[in-house]
């Protein structure tokens, strides 16, 4: 096994509309791959269905081998830190460790360590026992990513992990990501609108935008294929300048009125 | 498996034992119905013959903190989709139907907790058990009412994203099935229209069940109550477990 996701054809329609449109990637084992793009182009719902949360319309992925059907093995071989925050606020910086160890089926003994272990990594050991309402964003990041991986996931997420954090703590949480890819051998699959972050970290980069895939490679390769000295030069030759905004605002309309009927 | 539903349990129960003014506030509308009402409309209910009426409110008093607490507690599935943690639980390997049933026996605790409380409280105002034997009874009458309005509250908030449809709920759900269920008055005599629509309001045959345990008086026989009470009781566990599987974050 080679390739940590595989992703064929890859398709979601929301009655009538395409989000996703036939894309096709491999994410190698290992890598940290950096999934790009503007808003609305299709990145969370790649992510959702990456990570069993919503049923693609058509298409195969497989996840760490496993196809969509095996919704609980893929469960169990990832991790995930969601772009908005998914902690329990009332309970303590351990006791969320503690609820996601056990519904990951990590014995005792193991997590107790590893909890610890992960705490100190993301130092964040000290404050254990605060509850998580009084920690601040890039807190409660660091104890996201390092929850993420009490139950030694072969893949983490990270839906724009340093979405609205200073620039101390989006470096220091970058550095995370990047020790933990050397340390564990994690493939790590990020999405991002800090450019900068993706060229320091990505082994590869895609872009997407309408949903169809613009492209995909190395850095250099991108930089190469654009002419461009700078990523950020390369994407918005990629994806265009215009502000996705007034042009969006008749989807993002549909899709506005979508999530409201769909509850 | 059971670790799972074990710890979703023990997280409600935290959740609840920390938010201290949740639960005074949870005990304030109860005492102040026992009291007013049961001391308000007392000298009226005994002049018509009825008897004692603390004696007769206190077990739809217990019955209505425990449907409140239990809606609530269900409801909080809308809670934890706002700000979050329900994606932590979804996107785990563990199924729905354990997070769900989990969730709903925590919520259920609690209200069964919350109800023993407004017991006491009402021994403490004058409330007078029958036959202590029969407690047991009263305890699963309570434990029903619990684990159905919790698992109620859960599937509607499964269904239901928007916070500000709360009062809906709790105007034209919660309050009908609470007025609607003999507990503030005895459900003899009454006009046809209302007796039938109480006949359908599973809450009235827990609350006559809980009567019939506290204080051996009763509309239902108990053995018609309780089977009332558990075949509800299924189905919504089943319907809340049904739409709870069905969320999509």
């Amino acid at each position: 096994m080679v390739y940590s996701i595989s992703v064929r054809d890859l398709t979601k329609n929301f009655n009538g509309f395409t989000a996703v449109n036939r894309i096709s990637f491999s994410v190698k084992k290992g890598e940290i791959f950096a999934f790009l793009g503007p808003n609305g182009a299709g990145k969370t719902t790649t992510i959702k269905i990456l990570t069993t949360l919503l049923r693609p319309s058509g298409g195969s992925v497989h996840v760490n081998g496993y196809s969509l059907k095996d919704k609980d093995r893929i469960r169990q071989s990832f991790g995930i830190v969601f772009q908005d925050p998914s902690l329990d606020d009332e309970l303590t910086a351990y006791e969320n460790m503690v609820f996601h160890a056990i519904f990951y089926a990590v014995p005792k003994k193991v997590y107790a360590k590893r909890i610890e272990e992960l705490l100190k990594f993301v130092e964040l050991w000290d404050r254990k026992d605060s509850r998580v309402k009084t920690f601040s964003g890039g807190m409660k990041r660091r104890l996201e990513i390092a929850r993420g991986l009490i139950h030694h996931p072969k893949i983490l997420f990270l839906d724009e992990p340093t979405l609205g954090l200073d620039a101390q703590t989006r470096n220091l949480v970058l550095n995370h990501v990047r020790e933990i890819n050397k340390k564990e051998g994690m493939t790590v699959f990020l999405t991002t609108h800090y450019l900068d972050e993706a060229e320091k970290i990505a082994d590869t980069i895609a872009i997407i935008d309408h949903g169809v895939l613009v492209a995909k490679g190395s850095l250099s390769s991108l930089l190469k294929k654009t002419e461009k000295k700078t990523l950020e030069a390369a994407y918005l030759k990629l994806t265009g300048t215009s502000i996705r905004n007034d042009q969006a605002s008749s989807l993002e309309h549909l899709r506005t009125r979508m999530r409201v009927w769909k509850k | 498996m059971i670790a799972q539903m074990y710890i979703m349990w023990l997280r409600q129960l935290k959740r609840y034992w920390r938010s201290k003014p949740r639960m005074i506030g949870a005990l304030g509308q109860p005492v102040l119905f026992l009291v007013a009402l049961g001391f308000g409309l007392g000298p009226v209910f005994q002049r018509a013959g009825e008897g004692d009426y603390v004696t007769f409110l206190a077990p739809g008093i217990i019955g209505m903190s425990i449907l409140f607490t239990g809606m609530f507690t269900g409801i909080e599935v809308i809670w934890d989709r706002q700000f979050g943690f329900l994606k932590e639980t979804l996107v785990a390997p563990v199924s729905r139907v354990q997070i769900m049933i989990g969730r709903t026996l925590g919520g259920a605790t609690i209200a069964v907790g919350q109800g023993i409380l407004v017991l006491l409280i009402s021994l403490a105002i004058g409330f007078h058990v029958e036959n202590w034997a029969l407690l047991p009874l009263a305890l699963l009458f309570m434990a029903l009412i619990a684990v159905l309005f919790t698992a109620f509250g859960t599937a509607i908030a499964s269904k239901l994203t928007d916070m500000h449809a709360f009062p809906l709920i709790i105007n034209f759900l919660i309050m009908p099935i609470f007025f609607l269920s003999g507990a503030l008055f005895p459900l003899r005599d009454l006009p046809q229209a209302l007796s039938v629509i109480i006949s359908f309001n599973p809450l009235a045959y827990g609350i006559d069940g809980l009567r019939a345990a506290l204080t051996s008086s009763a509309e239902f026989s108990v053995v018609t109550s309780l089977a009332v009470m558990c075949s509800v009781t299924i189905v919504i566990v089943l319907l809340g477990s049904y739409l709870f599987s069905k969320i999509e974050v």
